[in-house]
């Protein structure tokens, strides 16, 4: 028998001449970010449109041309371009998709493969999907990542995280229901017209900016009350998209909480660190580390002053990355670099430093790398910061509001109660409540060994 | 203060307390709602409570799982139960340190004393009230039953607990086999033990004063004492045990309302509020369309004659199912002449003799010239009867339905337990599909709910014919389910649209999760249902929407299996055969003995079901080898499973200069293994590694899990770390590792998260590791120029005096020897292949990681394979042989390289077919499983995966491989047919 060659099945490219030709579908995640990221996408002669639609056969369709067991995050993207086109909306010979690749171990970058799978599946052959990454795959793409374009994505992250941070942090205890709400797309809109004119993008317009927008929501009245605080962390899709995690945010916001989502940013520049962290753990040239710490330094300019904006005005501003990376050091390991690796760790630390020690942990069923990242490493942040107060949660497409509120409320039950009672559990107050004898597990805190920087510590509690 | 009241609405019942001004119960209620939330609360508030509260006024608060939107809508105040459990705990029993608490579908621990915690099960976990009720159904006891039953066991069996689906398969083979119910019974109790404690306490040890809470708990005296006895201890069940989450919701209330006002609020939602659910279109659209639908499908019969004297002489085929008991007997010309479909009763055997006895006591004289067995009771049945045949149930199936439609193309069989599909090729069988572990959606599904609705499941099915919004449901496993149903329930739908909605659920679980098509023409236009499930109209209806074609659903949909066996039978029989088949004065004094003893043939230690019969046969089942049964056991020669578990095995510890290491044996390092032996050992360490995985190993090591949807093998890795630190080491290693080698297959060369990173939640989680030195730092063996320097950095931090150039040497002895080993390998694969050509067998791929050959992971399934007398080859072993190719996913991962790899190889060999193991769980696998399917398709073979968990149930395996050896079989008969016409082949 003759040796059987086999070549995969051609897909169409996104070529330079569709720029003009085709519209760009992108899937919606962090909705205040992908309006201002359209806005440069617009400048730099790109027609884009972030996609709405959310019914029911989003997930349906997801469900009907993705592997099931595939995660969540991919049945609902690309069971939402599959919505879109069937819409009727689009000319399918004048739309393209565009999808983004981490180029990590994780299976998210198989999202483009299983999108293209899908798309030869429902007879839509013909559509392009352009990658967005930064890893150097899909390298005969005719989308090209300019450094104008560039800008004006991180831009948008900039001012997003911004806008996000302001709100969330208003919007609880404002006068007159609606202001912070109404300031954000005041914003939004400006700022969509600033970036889609190429305006507003430089490092040093963004931090004249971010004093003035801060200023602005400083000025909506509000009466500070003690509420419920509560972080979101967990896979990012899951984490930003309403679609992912069932209104997540918004359903805290109606619980009376306070809602910190840590913003893009950071899991922008974890990306980038750990290009440079991986030549420093397994070798590489030396001036592959260069490129990447240079980046991290400019975006840690633009990052300080939005923190410097926000401290000015009385508004909680999340750490740096340049703290965050100091965070895990004895709980998880620099190298975890699949899906949000040792940033969710990091995240949820920081959150409970911050106050904000009542954390959902959003991820996809099945999600790979938070079985290490987040579910895995909650025993051990639960040991060093008693008062964190985190629940996992996963997403599915039959995973049930009913099921997944049910634990959000019982751990919102236990942080009430601790806020009314004024009961805090520090390190202290822990050690105090636990006799070593009664149970070796809890509360105790790690200590460091002589086996180096690192600790095996066993945090039960 | 005025009276208050707590409601507690579960996902199956409905509680309430009335605390009078003194804070004294007055009042209470405990009872099963069916459903029927709004209706139950409103009758119950306005009705008994407002009677009991002095002026008709009462302070409330509402609870439960399905009392949330309840709440909202008639503004009351919600309490989360386990945190109204909390209160009442406190407030009634102030001594207490943990609760546990087992609820319909719920379960969680409090623990009160020493850091207040709750925990809860996730959504993945079963172990719970539904999970019991699910147990008993299979049983065929009520709940009260199976607890008096519980009390009368001798012994217990391991039963998977983490949820229904997995427990179903390693219950119903045990009652297949004959297991004492009331043995089963309590293994069913200690596997809901196992689970509440390693899934929930999670290391945290539970003691000192336990109270036990919750419907399951109250009523089960068994599950009480299974608890007592794990724990060591003495637990409580208080006073109002099935209140506390009421009495505490009670306690709770502050603020005062009318109780008919609020009784009137949720009226006025089930008038205004409901139905706001995501629903479908209905089955049906009028009357007059489900009357043409009918009328189409009673059509579809067979030809039936009178089972009189002059019959002549008699096929009967007999399918012991899953639940269920088919015997068809027909005559020479394939007329029906008797059927019979009765529930098994967990055990087929004496049904079957009884059906016999009758069918010689009626016909006098009757001439049977073939008996025909299938199904899960097969090998039973021709034991203890004497069949003549037996024959797969894939086959049986074909069979009968090709001579329903001799060019069907497709089939789907949903029975009780298990679906099969397969898609027929060139008139054999081609693909075959049957559900996974976590893929349920067959007919004891809807029984289930059915029952746990409160209705009989025909007339529960037809409930749904005419639903105008049918709830839509999705597709998942019936845990999850579950809480979609509990979901529906609050949103207020009817329970024909829930009816409704269950049936079309079944059908997507087939389509989208088995079959994993997206449109009728996958299948192909030939499409013949069967099974009892689709007697079921609703299914039906929902399973031609849904294809958007008409297919064909025989008279006989649910005896097809006992037919199809009926039609092989007369066809092997031929002219005047005698059946061997008991006769009448056989049968009467037929008995049979059931006896479950341990194997000792080797260390497995496996678990023997030995049936023995009135005329000496004796049958023994749950061996995974020959050797109970033939005195021997297969060498392992053609089993590169076996050779490559004892080349590990060989790698022994030699005593060093600086002390001892230990090394896991799970996930990547049963790769690596000789990597670091050799590696360590230059370095002057005794290398210890840890055992083969064992049950006793996972259970040993279940409680430090801390993601109970992560797959089996990395659980397994805790159980390893207790191994390891249990034999004295106190330094371990198992280093994170992002990169694995590249072999030049892919286009990355990642290890997936898990591999790659679990040290880190073993680092994390496990208390064992308090007093080790636990080293586990990020190593990169990808850059072998790089490796020393940074492992040498490395182990300066652990160890005093390491030189460099001595890290050098043992990185020269640790790539050499991997090399050699990998070498090694790919040669008795070769062995194997050229071994197996000479003798004419098939050669099975067995396509894993190379964790898989671990027997606690792979069941056993690779001396499975050659028991059917074909040679077992590893993935690893042929992946050399190609070279990479573009593949239509992104080919990143090193270990899922040599399955692609693995797969082209087999497409170029005409007797090499690919079997691929699937750990449940393992996400990566979702991508390429499509893959590799579509290589093989691509290049004209069969693609056959095996899912595999924690359970050890081998029948769906069994099915699966004697399936694919038949379809090869037959495939090959077929091209002999093609290219030698005229000859027949034997």
């Amino acid at each position: 028998m003759s040796q059987v060659t086999q070549t995969a099945p051609a897909y169409p490219k996104f070529t330079k001449a569709m720029k003009a030709t085709h519209t760009i579908l992108i899937p919606n995640m962090a909705p205040v970010q992908f309006a201002i990221m359209k806005a440069a996408m617009q400048h730099a002669g790109y027609k884009v449109e972030v996609l709405g639609n959310c019914g029911s056969s989003v997930a349906q369709l997801g469900l009907k041309y993705v592997h099931n067991d595939t995660c969540y995050p991919a049945l609902l993207v690309i069971g939402q371009f599959l919505d879109a086109l069937q819409s009727g909306k689009y000319d399918l010979d004048r739309t393209a998709l565009l999808i983004t690749q981490t180029g990590g171990g994780c299976r998210a970058s198989n999202y483009i493969h299983l999108l293209r799978k899908a798309l030869g599946k429902a007879g839509y052959g013909q559509v392009p999907v352009a990658s967005l990454n930064f890893s150097g795959l899909e390298k005969d793409s005719g989308f090209a990542l300019t450094l104008p374009l560039l800008r004006g994505l991180l831009a948008g992250i900039f001012y997003g995280d911004l806008l996000c941070a302001l709100r969330s942090q208003t919007q609880p205890y404002e006068l007159h229901k609606g202001d912070a709400e109404a300031k954000t797309r005041q914003w939004l809109d400006t700022l969509c017209g600033w970036v889609g004119r190429g305006q507003g993008v430089s490092m040093r317009a963004i931090k004249r900016t971010m004093p003035l927008i801060a200023s602005d929501f400083a000025a909506i009245p509000k009466k500070v009350v003690p509420k419920v605080k509560v972080g979101v962390v967990g896979e990012i899709y899951v984490k930003y998209s309403p679609l992912g995690n069932n209104g997540l945010e918004r359903f805290l916001a109606n619980e009376g909480c306070e809602v910190n989502l840590p913003g893009l940013l950071g899991f922008v520049e974890y990306c980038i660190y750990n290009m440079a962290e991986t030549t420093r753990l397994y070798g590489g040239s030396a001036a592959s580390v260069l490129g990447p710490d240079a980046l991290l330094a400019w975006l840690d300019g633009g990052e300080q002053a939005m923190r410097r904006a926000l401290t000015q005005y009385g508004y909680h501003a999340p750490a740096a990355f340049k703290t965050l990376t100091k965070l895990p050091e004895g709980i998880i390991g620099m190298g975890n670099k699949m899906g949000e690796g040792w940033l969710l760790t990091a995240e949820m630390i920081e959150l409970v430093q911050a106050g904000y020690e009542n954390i959902v942990c959003a991820q996809p069923f099945g999600c790979l790398p938070n079985h290490i990242c987040g579910k895995g490493m909650i025993g051990r942040i639960r040991a060093l910061y008693p008062a964190a107060n985190i629940t996992p949660i996963d997403y599915d497409p039959s995973a049930t509001p009913v099921n997944q509120e049910n634990r959000i409320k019982l751990m919102l039950a236990v942080a009430r109660e601790r806020l009314e009672s004024g009961e805090k559990p520090g390190p202290g107050a822990a050690g105090q409540a636990k006799s070593e004898g009664e149970n070796p597990f809890y509360g105790e805190l790690p200590r460091l060994r002589h086996t180096g920087g690192r600790t095996a510590v066993p945090a039960r509690g | 203060m005025g009276y208050k009241v707590g409601l507690d609405i579960g996902s199956t019942t409905i509680k309430y307390a009335v605390l009078d001004e003194a804070g004294r119960l007055v009042d209470s209620r405990y009872e099963r709602h069916y459903s029927h939330i709004l209706e139950k609360a409103q009758e119950l508030l306005a009705g008994p409570i407002a009677a009991s509260c002095a002026g008709g006024k009462a302070a409330v608060a509402i609870s439960g799982s399905a009392g949330m939107g309840l709440a909202e809508s008639c503004g009351a105040p919600f309490v989360q139960e386990v945190f109204a459990t909390r209160i009442a705990a406190k407030k009634y029993q102030p001594g207490a340190d943990v609760v546990i608490e087992l609820g319909g579908e719920d379960a969680k621990i409090l623990f009160l004393s020493g850091g207040t915690e709750v925990r809860m099960n996730g959504s993945c976990a079963g172990g719970t009230g539904a999970f019991i009720d699910q147990m008993a159904t299979l049983l065929k006891m009520a709940p009260n039953e199976l607890d008096a039953a519980a009390q009368t066991a001798q012994k217990t069996y391991t039963i998977a607990s983490r949820c229904g689906v997995f427990a179903k398969s390693d219950v119903q083979p045990l009652l297949n086999q004959g297991a004492r119910p009331g043995d089963v019974a309590a293994s069913i109790y200690q596997a809901v033990v196992n689970q509440t404690i390693a899934g929930l306490a999670q290391g945290r040890p539970i003691a000192g004063r336990v109270l036990y809470l919750g419907g399951p708990l109250t009523f089960s005296k068994t599950l009480r004492q299974s608890f007592d006895a794990a724990l060591g201890l003495a637990g409580v069940l208080p006073q109002n045990s099935l209140l506390y989450v009421a009495l505490g919701a009670a306690d709770y209330a502050a603020e005062e309302f009318a109780l008919c006002d609020l009784a009137a609020a949720i009226a006025k939602k089930g008038a205004a509020g409901a139905g706001v659910y995501a629903s479908q279109p209905p089955l049906f659209a009028s009357r007059q369309e489900y009357e043409a639908f009918h009328a189409r499908h009673l059509k579809a019969s067979v030809p039936r004659a009178a089972f009189g004297a002059e019959c002549g002489p008699v096929h009967i085929g007999i399918d012991a199912g899953s639940t269920t008991v088919k015997l068809v007997v027909m005559d020479q010309d394939a007329n029906i002449l008797f059927t019979s479909y009765q529930p098994n009763l967990g055990s087929p055997l004496p049904i079957l003799r009884a059906t016999l006895q009758k069918l010689y006591a009626t016909h006098p004289g009757l001439e049977v010239a073939s008996a025909t067995a299938t199904g899960y009771g097969e090998e039973l049945v021709r034991a203890a009867l004497h069949a003549d045949y037996g024959v797969v149930e894939t086959v049986a199936h074909f069979t009968a339905a090709r001579w329903f439609m001799p060019d069907v193309d497709f089939i789907i069989d949903i029975g009780g337990q298990d679906m099969k599909c397969f898609k027929i090729e060139d008139g054999a069988i081609g693909n075959i599909f049957l559900n996974e572990a976590c893929s349920s959606g067959c007919g004891s599904f809807l029984q289930t709910f059915a029952e746990a609705l409160g209705y009989e499941v025909k007339d529960f099915a037809a409930l749904g014919l005419f639903a105008d919004r049918p709830v839509d449901l999705g597709s998942r496993c019936t845990v999850f389910m579950n809480s979609s149903v509990k979901q529906a329930q609050k949103d207020g739908a009817s329970v024909e649209n829930i009816s409704a909605g269950l049936s079309i659920s079944v059908v997507k679980n087939a389509l989208y999760k088995v079959i994993r098509a997206s449109s009728a023409e996958e299948l192909g236009r030939r499409i013949v249902v069967q099974g009892g499930t689709f007697y079921n109209e609703a299914v039906l209806r929902a399973f031609e929407k849904e294809m958007g074609c008409e297919v064909v659903r025989p008279d006989i949909a649910g005896l097809m299996g006992a037919f199809g066996a009926a039609l092989y039978g007369r066809q092997r029989a031929g002219q005047g055969h005698k059946s061997s088949l008991l006769d009448a004065e056989a049968l009467a004094a037929f008995s049979q003995t059931v006896q479950s003893v341990r194997c000792g043939g080797c260390t497995n230690h496996c678990q023997l079901t030995v049936n023995k019969f009135a005329d000496g046969s004796r049958l023994v089942s749950g061996n995974r080898c020959e050797k109970p049964v033939t005195g021997k056991a297969d060498a392992g020669g053609r089993n590169l499973y076996e050779i490559k578990r004892r080349l590990l095995a060989a790698y022994e510890p030699r005593p060093g200069a600086r002390g001892s290491i230990g090394i896991p044996m799970c996930l990547n390092l049963y790769e690596l293994l000789p990597f670091w032996h050799a590696f360590f050992t230059s370095l002057g360490f005794a290398v210890y590694h840890g055992p083969f995985s064992s049950r006793q190993l996972y259970l040993d090591g279940q409680g430090t899990i801390p993601s109970d949807t992560v797959c089996f093998p990395a659980k397994l890795a805790h159980g390893q770390i207790k191994a390891l630190t249990g034999m004295g080491l106190d330094t371990i290693f198992y280093p994170c590792m992002t990169y694995n080698l590249d072999e030049g297959l892919s286009d990355n060369h990642y290890n997936c998260p898990v591999v790659a990173y679990y040290p880190e939640v073993l680092a994390g989680n496990c208390p064992e590791l308090a007093g080790v030195r636990f080293i586990f730092d990020y190593v990169g063996i990808h850059r072998p120029a790089d490796f020393v320097a940074k492992m040498a950095a490395i182990l300066k931090k652990h160890f005093e005096g390491v030189t460099k150039k001595e890290v050098q040497a043992a990185a020269d002895a640790a790539y050499a020897e991997y090399a050699r080993h990998m070498d090694a390998l790919r040669a008795e694969g070769a062995r194997i292949i050229r071994e197996a050509r000479a003798e004419g067998r098939r050669i099975i791929v067995l396509a894993g990681r190379p964790y898989h050959i671990d027997p606690e992971v792979n069941h056993g399934i690779d001396s499975l394979i050659t028991r059917y007398g074909a040679a077992v080859v590893t993935e690893d072993s042929v992946a050399a042989y190609e070279q990479k190719q573009p593949t239509s996913v992104l080919n990143q991962w090193t270990y899922h390289a040599r399955l692609y790899a693995a797969a082209r190889w087999c497409c170029a060999q005409p007797d090499a077919d690919l079997v691929q193991l699937v750990s449940f769980g393992c996400g990566v696998d979702a991508i390429t499983t499509d893959e590799t399917r579509e290589i093989l398709q691509r290049g004209g073979k069969l693609y056959t995966q095996l899912k595999i968990d924690e359970i050890t149930n081998l029948g769906a395996v069994n099915i699966r491989l004697r399936s694919l050896f038949a379809a090869l079989d037959e495939k090959q008969r077929a091209a002999a047919a093609e290219t030698l016409p005229g000859q027949e082949r034997t």
